[in-house]
């Protein structure tokens, strides 16, 4: 492949993923991870606790060097040219990233100055980003005060200001009840239609990603284990739901990862949004 | 090894061009986080009065207790008037020293991991930071200043004497508040921050001129004295509001002062992104 088209296929697949190892010390967090999501695709990254998902996305998002490998985001190197990626993202972790001292509406405001709206716009994209997430009832409520779905919500309009040219969500409905997981899906469903927003989100809901992505990847140990269309990957492993592709691909190893601090973390992370 | 050497000069020539666009980032990402900091600050007024007891306690206690005792007074006819300047700058260090609690506290929620994935630059992030911790040692010395005048402790109330201490208070507050997330980074939980915190903030205190002049301590605790930034920052500001110099000179209090805040910022934006893993 020259490299003019391989430049190409960069600008083409917004998230572009080669070989990718992750190692802290002895462990190997990712162990060789190849995909890519194109533009305006709803990307699913699953997998149980410690398949490495997360640490894929703070590669991305320029978190974390990769050891070995490389990663393009919106035709930016996450290694070299981290500025542009940083400013051609939106980043919603797993852990609640909105500040409680302030209200929903100084959150979005904040958010705004943080990733550089010009300031001309910023009270328009601001707007935009309350309606696309349905934000209008608890604007002027302190974010300490907001219920789990609220605090997604308001998460995914802070990471929608700068309109990114792709959007990363860290298991987005995890400690959620169902109405709220249902609202906020609902949300992202609009989002995409409306906007045509490229979405890579990692999760464990099986039913979700089911409904949900375009492509799915599962993760296990560090690896992709498989790789589809929902559709595909139902046909593949010849069952009739993906739970049960989810349980083949990852050979049962459904609960193994998880060190003290993440389960102590995550617990935490379930009571504050409960 | 000819390749890496030109990709370097380049690296640099492109650093210069970009530098005014650097320092707009840097500009900007440190009014963002300042402006969030105040914004906080807003929605909690009650927090600046509960941290201006403990001063006036010391101011009122201590200070009392020992008013007449010249030693301590260092050439001022009133220990609380001496003690002043002390008390401001000691409220606002144990602000500054905590604040890395607050930097933990955001990691284990993962406001840090989006900061850090935002364009801010992370000196920027630091300053703004640390602005925070300088915007609230600045109420509190309002709050000092008001009762000190309702008080009638005599310091010298001229425009430059008052603006100039503040000014040394902010940027001393500052670098304390840088110097606590270095230590954020390095000690990553809350509970081992605590002890680290105690350890660090209490003699930084007594080992400064803080409560007592330098010319009755030991002559090794004078020597740690003369090392520590505090000492510099209380004398300056001892310096504006009082006019006691006790022999140091005004220029070089604001140059160490703001030297150190030039390195504990540097050194935290350095550090800073290892607390996030």
């Amino acid at each position: 492949m020259t490299a003019l088209a391989r430049a190409e296929e960069r600008a083409e697949r917004l998230v572009l993923v080669d070989g990718l190892v992750v190692r802290f010390g002895e462990v190997e967090a990712v162990a060789g991870v190849s995909f890519d999501v194109g533009g305006g695709e709803v990307f699913g990254l699953l997998g149980p606790n410690g398949a490495g998902k997360t640490t894929t996305i703070r590669v991305l998002t320029t978190l974390l060097r990769p050891t070995e490998g490389s990663a393009f985001v919106a035709g930016h190197d996450v290694v070299r040219e981290g500025l542009a990626v940083r400013q051609a993202i939106g980043y919603v972790p797993q852990a609640i990233s909105i500040d409680g001292a302030l209200t929903a509406y100084e959150n979005l405001e904040f958010y705004g100055r943080a990733t550089g709206v010009p300031r001309r716009e910023r009270r328009g994209r601001i707007e935009e980003a309350v309606e696309a997430m349905q934000l209008e009832s608890f604007l002027d409520r302190l974010g300490r005060t907001l219920s789990g779905g609220m605090l997604r919500r308001l998460e995914i309009a802070t990471a929608l200001l700068k309109q990114p040219a792709v959007l990363f969500l860290d298991e987005p409905t995890v400690g959620l009840d169902p109405t709220a997981r249902r609202l906020v899906w609902e949300r992202l469903e609009a989002l995409r239609e409306q906007a045509g927003t490229t979405i890579l989100v990692t999760t464990h809901q099986m039913e979700e990603a089911e409904r949900q992505c375009d492509r799915i990847a599962i993760m296990a140990l560090g690896r992709i284990a498989a790789e589809g269309s929902p559709a595909e990957l139902r046909a593949r492993f010849g069952v009739p739901v993906l739970e049960d592709v989810f349980t083949e691909a990852t050979g049962g190893r459904l609960d193994e990862g998880g060190s003290f601090r993440d389960v102590r973390a995550s617990r935490r992370r379930s009571r504050r949004l409960a | 090894m000819s390749a890496p050497a030109a990709d370097v000069r380049a690296g640099s020539l492109d650093g210069l061009r970009l530098l005014p666009a650097r320092a707009a980032r840097l500009r900007d990402g440190t009014v963002a986080m300042g402006w969030a900091e105040l914004r906080k600050l807003r929605h909690d007024h009650l927090d600046i009065f509960t941290r201006s007891v403990q001063p006036l306690l010391w101011l009122f206690v201590f200070g009392t207790a020992l008013r007449h005792n010249h030693a301590l007074a260092g050439g001022s006819s009133d220990y609380r008037a001496y003690l002043a300047p002390g008390v401001m700058a000691q409220a606002a260090l144990f602000v500054a020293i905590f604040f890395g609690l607050g930097v933990i506290w955001e990691r284990d929620v993962g406001q840090l991991q989006r900061l850090l994935a935002t364009p801010l630059p992370r000196l920027g992030i630091v300053l703004g930071k640390a602005s925070g911790a300088a915007i609230r040692a600045l109420a509190q010395a309002i709050v000092l200043f008001v009762v000190i005048a309702i008080a009638g402790i005599g310091i010298r109330w001229t425009v430059w004497g008052v603006v100039g201490a503040v000014v040394l208070l902010l940027l001393g507050t500052a670098a304390f508040a840088c110097l606590s997330m270095i230590l954020a980074a390095l000690v990553r939980t809350r509970e081992r921050f605590m002890g680290i915190g105690q350890l660090v903030v209490m003699p930084l205190f007594f080992a400064s001129s803080a409560l007592y002049p330098l010319a009755i301590m030991p002559a090794w605790l004078r020597t740690i004295a003369h090392a520590n930034p505090l000492s510099y920052e209380v004398h300056g500001m001892r310096d504006l509001m009082l006019g006691i110099t006790a022999g140091g000179t005004l220029w070089l209090d604001f140059t160490v002062v703001a030297g150190f805040l030039v390195v504990t910022a540097l050194v935290a934006a350095k550090t800073y992104p290892r607390a996030i893993l």
